[in-house]
């Protein structure tokens, strides 16, 4: 299986994936 | 106390953009650049006058980052590094920013070091340093995006949360 991390656009997505589930969690810890 | 806030506040931002900007400009720029270089042989200009110069911005700025987000977060210091309520948000932020000052100095600065020749290693050591200063880059690159989400979403709470 190829690391995402050596292609710029797939660590781009993985980056942005990133923002989301963190986003997500920080939504439910805060209770909103 | 608003005074030091506001400076380093300003700090913060001017240090950050250069750590991160530095940051994109190896991912973006200069990792692409040595490819075509190594082709017609001119890699070596660079790895020897832009990369070292590039490399002490990027690390030094690293640490002007974290220490005036740790001075502007003052007495809210313990309360955003233990996610305490009213403070999740911008703890998020300081701790992908630890992670990322964590992995600048523990693991890309060791095996930069050794790939770009400045301590003793063989062949085979400068390539596996290679590889390791490439991931670590990537993963920070990946980790900026949170990090400067969060950074920016701690002031627009209402808005994003």
């Amino acid at each position: 299986m190829n690391n995402p991390l050596d292609s710029l656009p797939a660590t781009v997505i993985l980056g942005l994936a990133l923002t989301l589930a963190l986003y997500l969690v920080a939504r439910y810890a805060i209770g909103t | 106390m608003d005074a030091v806030a506001a400076l380093s506040r300003w700090f913060h931002f001017m240090a950050g953009i250069m750590w991160v900007g530095l940051l994109y400009y190896f991912n973006f720029v200069q990792m692409a650049a040595l490819k075509t270089a190594a082709a017609d042989g001119s890699a070596a200009a660079i790895n020897r006058h832009v990369a070292p110069r590039a490399l002490a911005w990027f690390r030094w700025a690293s640490v002007a980052t974290w220490l005036t987000g740790a001075a502007l977060l003052g007495s809210n210091f313990a309360a955003a590094f233990t996610l305490q309520r009213g403070h999740v948000v911008i703890g998020i932020g300081a701790w992908l920013g630890t992670v990322m000052l964590i992995n600048v100095w523990a693991l890309l600065w060791p095996a930069q070091k050794r790939a770009l020749g400045l301590v003793e290693a063989t062949e085979v050591q400068k390539s596996a340093a290679r590889r390791r200063a490439f991931i670590v880059s990537r993963l920070n690159l990946a980790l900026s995006f949170p990090l400067l989400f969060f950074m920016a979403a701690a002031g627009h709470t209402a808005t994003f949360f």
